[in-house]
């Protein structure tokens, strides 16, 4: 099928994009199409470079650049995160040949699904920060002098954290999990920057984690040092929001880019708030 | 009475490194970013961190060996007392590191893995797969999240620095930002302000860095007054592969772990590499460096493959500069645990598995060795006195400069491995300066200051951005304007430098300068326009194209990543011993005589249109310079000669009861 494909369509002179936008938070979506000339190479970045220099529509109209976001170019900064012929992924490895073997007519992009949109494909994913925050994904030192060494770790123990430290809280195991739904708020009027902080914060914490910080729990957890705090994480994830909200639908571990084995770490993560669950109770 | 507080600007390695080691302090930190600070571009970083270790301890190394390599690496253009102070203070980096969580690659035993990289003979790097960038970076953005739990950090992300504030006294009061969403432009009052904003390789148009590394709060400081150090030194890596919107590098690790370059001995051979036999293949990296082979510095490298490709004409392709860079031989397990993250990179973009096929590379910009000029307090001993104020601040009171973006650590070229460790120690050390300035200063808190100070430079810098959204329609596009500077500058200053066509290069700077000056904007409206944001970081990174383009047209000798062939000297061509002896013997006088002239930090300072350059001694009181000849082949006899000149210098000097650095520096080749 695909060979048939591409003889059939060599090399395009030109394609289409067509592109979701939204001038501000609050306001109605739009598509818009665009004309971009093929050129060996390109990734959606690059074509969204040229529709910024071109700023005209299809149709002739001039139009404000698509506004988005991006930083490294490579896939390790989880900026540029994006909706790519309906799925969530990067739109810097998202190459325009292999796109156009899905659809030799036109790239759909659109903006993340579980974020609010600041503009067009930007999203404002501060709520995945948080949920870091919450769970105290950090390794609890004494200090920044030098103590010497740390503790000595296996290969097999670093073969394990590694790929969990990967993590480049993109968010795409978020925006294909059906238990984790969007948290939109505005500031009200007179609401002071630090009460609209605290006001989402607090909204954050009542919604589901997602797969992102679990895993990350599962990495400090882990960690010779880390795992010293280990309850403290895992009584986070039985709070509100906590793990309890997963359906378990694995949708996560499907879109991870970084093939992080996220349905492992849930499992996991699963079992430490039973064990905790059932301590406490004893404890009691 | 306010208590003083810190605006660490840019949240890198070297910014996180400050901000988290500040908060110990108990020092209060706004930290600014224009991305959230965990997407930095220090995660693109692959192939490790350097310090001496315990293993290579006991093969014969040392700190001072490091701290030698460095010097030599860099062609002796960086002042020592820090790099001594970095390269004694490395072990300890890497230990806080992994006290951190790093998660780096280990031995069998559990020891941390090391692997070697250019420019030295041992296996200094620690790494975590082929993304220790990434590692390190996460590692430091942990702790600031955990002081931002605590209130000490408060984060600004999406946010532009546009200027540091400076009182009647020239004094750093603070600086003016705006935010990318709301675009509302703030000033924030700082008792210091640390700049940590990284590179420049936006003005090359394309590199291997981020697309936020345009320089632009580099250059506003520079535009405010601070001074620019050795803006012409831009290291050229050799390995990168090409894409329509970046260069992506393919790291220098590649050949730690035993990478091979070569290319058909018969020019464009048309078989596939992999049925070249060993003889018709030509590596000639280890042919023309039989002790250092692949691992040359990296400026060597890739004069060594423009030279095979240009003037040799053994390019891989016909259309375009590339060679081979070979994994093919390692076992694919093996390759996957220790680069799995380029080896992706590689396979992501082109389709092709680097295991089993030769990857073609090519040289691509990607690092400035030149940034703000920093000071540093020197001790007797050659070292840094830690704690000292003076430690990282530019010539403007107030104001700090860290990580890649100051011109402290690398000289005239970088040392793979090294920046790393250069952004994290100056930011681990800043801190505490800032600390004991606090404390000894009797005067009261930014934000106690009259309050037309920092109004009227909100202003100010709100009227620069209503003007440039109300610029009519139609005039220039500052993306086709972005792409005319990137293509100049990589034509003029990149691996091969001309005195003509850098002439030519400074002239179209100007005009496009001019041109630039009047682009119109697609976009003007105040809400995330990311139009006029661009449009402003493409007007200020002319200042800093200017500097380059100045600096490298004024310096008349080759030294590290500047290459001029009209000043190179010549190499020796006599077949006789003696007369080989003779030559060798001018070569070493040239040598001495261009040192004179030349062995000083280029020093720019800007005059509201143009930059006007002056020269700074470097402190080299440590280790004394020597030729960079890295044990080329047919060049033995040049080191035999300067040896011979140093111990009679030291036998000398000996006698006198001098120094005996000197000795111990001679001793280390
Ligand atoms: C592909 C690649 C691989 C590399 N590999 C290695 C390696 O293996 N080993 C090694 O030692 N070195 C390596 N380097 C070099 C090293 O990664 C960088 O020199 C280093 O990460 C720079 O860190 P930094 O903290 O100075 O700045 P960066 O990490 O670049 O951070 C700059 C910060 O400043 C902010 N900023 C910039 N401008 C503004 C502004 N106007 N307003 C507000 N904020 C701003 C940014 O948002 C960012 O937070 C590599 C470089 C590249 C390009
Ligand atoms: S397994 Fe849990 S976290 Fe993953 S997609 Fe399903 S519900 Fe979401
Ligand atoms: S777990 Fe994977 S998909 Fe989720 S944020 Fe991390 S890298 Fe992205
Ligand atoms: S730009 Fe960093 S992941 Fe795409």
């Amino acid at each position: 099928m695909t060979d048939i494909m591409q003889n059939a369509n060599p090399l395009p002179e030109e394609f289409k994009v067509k592109v979701l936008r939204q001038d501000g938070p609050g306001q109605n979506t739009y598509w818009e199409h665009h004309r971009v000339d093929y050129e060996q190479d390109m990734n959606v970045i690059s074509v969204l470079q040229r529709i910024a220099a071109q700023s005209e529509t299809i149709e002739g109209k001039s139009v404000a650049p698509v506004a988005w976001d991006c930083n490294c170019l490579e896939e390790v900064c989880g900026a540029c995160t994006m909706v790519i012929n309906g799925r969530t992924r990067q739109s810097c490895t998202a190459l325009v040949d292999r796109l156009l073997e899905e659809d030799p007519e036109v790239i759909e992009l659109q903006p993340m699904r579980k974020f609010p949109v600041l503009r067009d494909l930007v999203v404002d994913r501060s709520r995945l920060f948080r949920s870091l925050q919450k769970t105290k994904c950090w390794v609890p030192v004494d200090g920044y002098y030098d103590m010497g060494a740390g503790q000595r770790q296996s290969r097999p123990e670093q073969e394990e954290a590694y790929p969990l430290s990967q993590c480049m809280s993109c968010g795409c195991c978020l925006d294909a999990c059906p238990q984790f739904t969007k948290v939109e708020l505005e500031r009200q009027d007179g609401e002071s920057e630090t009460a609209f902080q605290a006001r989402k914060e607090a909204e954050y914490d009542k919604n589901f984690v997602g797969a992102h910080a679990i895993s990350q729990v599962m990495l400090f957890n882990a960690n010779p040092t880390g795992k010293n705090n280990a309850n403290e994480r895992v009584d986070a994830l039985m709070k509100e929001g906590g793990i309890q909200v997963c359906g378990n639908a694995q949708n996560c571990v499907a879109v991870c880019p970084k093939e992080i084995p996220l349905t492992t770490s849930i499992a996991r993560a699963g079992r430490a708030t039973t064990v905790r669950a059932i301590k406490k109770w004893f404890d009691r | 009475m306010a208590k003083k507080r810190v605006m660490v600007v840019g949240g890198g390695l070297a910014g996180l490194a400050a901000t988290m080691k500040l908060a110990e302090l108990g020092v209060e930190v706004d930290l600014m970013s224009l991305t959230p600070v965990k997407r930095s571009h220090s995660v693109c970083a692959q192939g490790g961190i350097n310090s001496c270790n315990d293993q290579t301890r006991q093969l014969g190394d040392s700190e001072w060996k490091h701290f030698d390599d460095t010097v030599y690496g860099g062609d002796f253009l960086q002042h020592q007392p820090p790099v001594k102070e970095m390269a004694y203070w490395a072990p300890k980096v890497i230990d806080l590191m992994d006290r951190l969580g790093v998660t780096f690659n280990r031995t069998q035993e559990g020891f941390i893995d090391r692997r070697r990289f250019g420019g030295t003979l041992y296996k200094r790097t620690a790494f975590s797969g082929a993304t220790t960038g990434q590692q390190l970076l996460y590692a430091l953005d942990e702790q600031v999240r955990r002081w931002e739990s605590d209130g000490l950090v408060k984060k600004y992300e999406f946010w532009d620095f546009l200027e540091p504030i400076l009182d009647e006294n020239g004094v750093c009061r603070g600086c003016v930002a705006q935010d990318l969403v709301s675009m509302e432009i703030r000033s924030f009052p700082a008792d210091a302000v640390v700049l940590a904003t990284g590179g420049c390789g936006l003005i090359y148009g394309r590199s291997t860095m981020s697309m936020v590394c345009s320089g632009s709060a580099v250059s506003r400081c520079f535009q405010a007054g601070a001074k620019y150090g050795n803006g012409e030194f831009i290291q050229v890596h050799p390995t990168a592969i090409p894409g329509a919107d970046k260069l992506r590098l393919m790291s220098e690790s590649a050949r730690g772990e035993g990478g091979r370059v070569w290319v058909p001995r018969t020019p464009q051979d048309a078989r596939d590499p992999l049925s070249v036999p060993e003889s018709e293949r030509y590596y000639f990296l280890e042919e023309r460096y039989p002790e250092y082979g692949n691992l040359v510095p990296r400026d060597i490298a890739t004069r060594e493959i423009f030279d095979i490709c240009v003037n040799e004409g053994l390019s891989v392709e016909p259309g375009r500069q590339c060679v081979y860079l070979d994994l093919t031989h390692i076992d694919a397990t093996e390759l996957s645990r220790k680069l799995g993250g380029i080896l992706e990179i590689y396979e992501k973009f082109q389709g092709v598995d680097p295991r089993f096929t030769p990857m073609k590379i090519f040289p691509a910009v990607h690092y400035s060795m030149g940034g703000l000029w920093a000071d540093y307090e020197r001790t007797a001993e050659g070292g840094l006195q830690l704690g000292s104020p003076q430690n990282q601040i530019t010539n403007i009171p107030g104001l700090y400069a860290i990580g890649e973006c100051d011109y402290q650590y690398h000289g005239g070229n970088r040392l793979g491995a090294n920046s790393l460790l250069s952004c994290i120690f100056s930011g681990l050390i800043v801190a505490p300066g800032i600390h004991n300035m606090f404390s000894a200063e009797s005067g009261g808190a930014a934000v106690e200051l009259p309050s037309a100070l920092f109004t009227g430079a909100q202003k100010k810098n709100q009227e620069v951005h209503d003007a440039l959204l109300r610029r009519d329609a139609g005039n220039e596009n500052p993306y086709l304007i972005h792409q005319q500077l990137g293509d100049v500058m990589t034509k003029a200053a990149t691996v091969v430098r001309r005195n003509d066509q850098l002439e030519s290069a400074v002239e179209t700077a100007n005009e496009l300068h001019e041109r630039a000056k009047k682009c119109s904007l697609s976009d003007t409206g105040n809400w995330t326009n990311q139009n006029v944001v661009f449009t402003k970081a493409l007007l200020d990174m002319f200042p800093i194209a200017k500097t380059i383009l100045k600096g490298a047209l004024q310096r008349d000798e080759c030294r590290g990543a500047h290459y001029k062939p009209d000043f190179a000297r010549t190499s020796l061509t006599a077949q006789d011993a003696a007369g080989r002896q003779t030559q060798a013997e001018a070569w070493c006088d040239e040598f001495e005589k261009n040192n004179e002239k030349w062995l000083k930090s280029t020093i720019a300072s800007w005059n509201g249109d143009q930059p006007e350059i002056t020269y700074e001694d470097v402190d080299v009181s440590i280790i004394p310079p020597r030729p960079r000849l890295y044990g080329l082949a047919g060049a033995e006899v040049i080191e035999e000669v300067w040896n011979q000149r140093q111990s009679k210098k030291n036998e000398l000097a000996s006698g006198n009861g001098a120094t005996t650095s000197a000795e111990e520096a001679t001793a280390t080749k």
